[in-house]
């Protein structure tokens, strides 16, 4: 059997899988009251989906440029960078004239600002000019620890209401998503995806390295540019909806490698999002019917995906 | 032909690459010998645009490789470096239709998979297409590689120290494949070497190189012999003629 079969018997499996978590999660114990049921699990089934979604596109192509199995763009920081932006809005605007603005146009400047300021920070770092995993590992490290201490900063110093207010977002949790962005995020993922798919013969050569790639022709700076604008418009999406969740993309990343028996990103992407899916959709029913606790799905996640990190950080040193 | 004019590079303090200008001929074998540090690899590295330059420029045929559109380059001129690693898992057969990346923009045809089976034929690699590169011999790891830039099918190939990691024999017939590669394929064929003999029995012309400047630049004839190499490499080095080859001997 050739890895193209298996590859998409793996995908097909994984999304007969992620439809029947979907339909449990809508379904299961409705209790009859279709006419609320729907509508309100349906919000929260399209905010984990465009999470997932998100956040399993942002990591493999992360990963891609950055040629590591081990660094996500939550490692290094990109979340960080989005609740400083966040922060920084409602520090300068103060928080009656940020409330009184459209959330929706407030959440695409925001998204704006963290593409300028991604590629401004990071593309030195990926561009092939610092070498060694440890190195940057150190430096997203960093970075995520100052744009934290940053916003703690002007968070202590604006108004208590500004801060329940933004403090209420920054806390990863799919039950409560923030309504009013599920249109405009939608519309936004979308676009992304356009841009994903016109570059997608880019991708395989660009994981072979930025010396291979550029001697095979691509564009390396150009095709970087790109991608990390295009992983910073996701990571603001998730952030936007969820809060941020550090391990989760590294987890359903590293599960795709493993499961697709091939290197080509037509068959990893589309791998990792199904899996993204499932983890989270089939976590939250397992959660929320069998165990009847309601809110620990981001840390049962985390749990788990911080494990795979050490572990994955251990071998890669190893190696 | 490629042309280097005044080419500089430097890092802080460090002149790597001074002032070089160079003419590297669009046919045979050219070896780039020279101790470490003399800047070998950063030329090549220049020449390939993988490495910014600070001064100076690189035409290949005509075209300025810092100019011209990166896919125009990849299909009159391929590189090969030091080091080589993937880290998503790859057949051979994966890595050696990269190759014709420049050429099928990711689609690769019929005509391309037979340029791939040609590739590892070639190289002998036909019983390996299949085999994952994490699962082979660091020889024919290499011998892959060098399918690859093959399969690119470019008037250049630039090699990197292709003897790297390489015993005896794999160096050997590493070199007889380029050299049936120049011969047959009528590639131009650029390689940085550490060892002078394999540079002096193999190729057709060698150029020197000594704390970032070309010092000389002649057949093996004109290079390997006592004085050029003393002035290369600081150490007093015999040069005999065995079986019609130059060879360097140099004792502790």
């Amino acid at each position: 059997m050739s890895a193209r079969t298996r590859s998409l018997r793996v995908i097909g499996a994984t999304g007969v899988l992620a439809v029947c978590a979907m339909l449990a999660f809508m379904t299961l114990d409705a209790g009859g009251r279709w006419d609320f049921v729907l509508p309100f699990r349906g919000t929260k089934l399209a905010a984990m989906l465009l999470v997932g979604y998100a956040i399993a596109v942002s990591t493999v192509l992360f990963q891609t440029i950055t040629n590591n199995r081990i660094l996500t763009p939550s490692t290094m920081g990109f979340d960080a960078l989005y609740v400083l932006i966040q922060t920084t809005f409602v520090f300068a605007l103060g928080s009656e004239a940020f409330s009184s603005l459209d959330r929706r146009i407030v959440f695409l400047i925001e998204a704006g600002a963290m593409i300028i300021f991604a590629n401004l920070l990071y593309r030195m770092l990926f561009s092939g000019a610092v070498r060694g995993l440890h190195l940057i590992l150190l430096v997203g490290i960093v970075f995520g620890i100052l744009f934290r201490s940053l916003s703690n900063l002007m968070q202590r110093m604006i108004d208590p209401t500004a801060f329940v207010a933004l403090q209420d977002r920054f806390f990863a949790s799919f039950n409560a998503v923030d309504q009013q962005l599920l249109g405009v995020s939608a519309l936004v993922v979308l676009a992304a995806s356009v841009a994903v798919w016109r570059l997608r013969h880019v991708y395989d050569v660009l994981a072979l390295g930025r010396d291979a790639a550029i001697g095979l022709g691509v564009e390396h700076r150009r095709a970087v540019f790109a991608i990390l604008s295009i992983v910073a418009v996701l990571v603001s999406i998730s952030t936007a909806l969820v809060g941020p969740v550090t391990f989760f993309g590294l987890l359903v990343a590293n599960f795709a490698y493993q499961m697709i028996p091939s290197h080509r990103h037509v068959f990893v992407i589309p791998a990792a999002v199904l899996i993204a899916f499932l983890v989270l959709v089939g976590g939250q029913v397992i959660l929320e019917r069998i165990f009847a606790f309601d809110t620990a799905l981001s840390i049962v996640i985390e749990f788990i995906g911080g494990i795979v990190f050490i572990v994955l950080v251990v071998r890669g040193t190893a190696r | 032909m490629i042309q280097v004019r005044n080419l500089t590079k430097t890092y802080g303090d460090a002149v790597v690459v001074n002032n070089v200008c160079l003419d590297l001929p669009k046919a045979g074998i050219t070896s780039i010998i020279g101790a470490n540090g003399a800047g070998k690899s950063t030329l090549l590295g220049m020449v390939s645009r993988l490495v910014p330059m600070d001064a100076g420029t690189v035409t290949v045929d005509g075209l300025d490789v810092t100019k011209a559109p990166s896919d125009v380059l990849a299909r009159r001129l391929s590189i090969l470096r030091q080091d080589n690693h993937v880290v998503s898992r790859l057949t051979v057969r994966d890595l050696v239709t990269f190759g014709r990346y420049p050429h099928s923009k990711g689609r690769p045809t019929a005509e391309d998979a037979a340029a791939v089976d040609r590739a590892l034929a070639f190289l002998e690699l036909d019983g390996f297409a299949d085999r994952f590169l994490d699962e082979m011999s660091g020889g024919q790891r290499q011998r892959a590689y060098v399918a690859m830039v093959l399969c690119q099918d470019t008037d250049y190939v630039l090699l990197d120290e292709p003897l790297n990691n390489l015993d005896l024999k794999h160096a050997a017939s590493m070199m007889r494949l380029l050299r049936r590669m120049a011969d047959e394929l009528g590639k131009a064929i650029v390689i940085v070497l550490h060892d002078i003999n394999f540079a002096s029995c193999h190729s057709d012309v060698i150029v020197g190189m000594r704390q970032g400047a070309v010092v000389c630049t002649g057949t093996p004839e004109d290079i390997i012999r006592s004085d050029v190499l003393r002035e290369l490499y600081d150490v007093e080095i015999k040069v005999h003629v065995i079986d019609g080859h130059r060879i360097a001997i140099h004792c502790g």
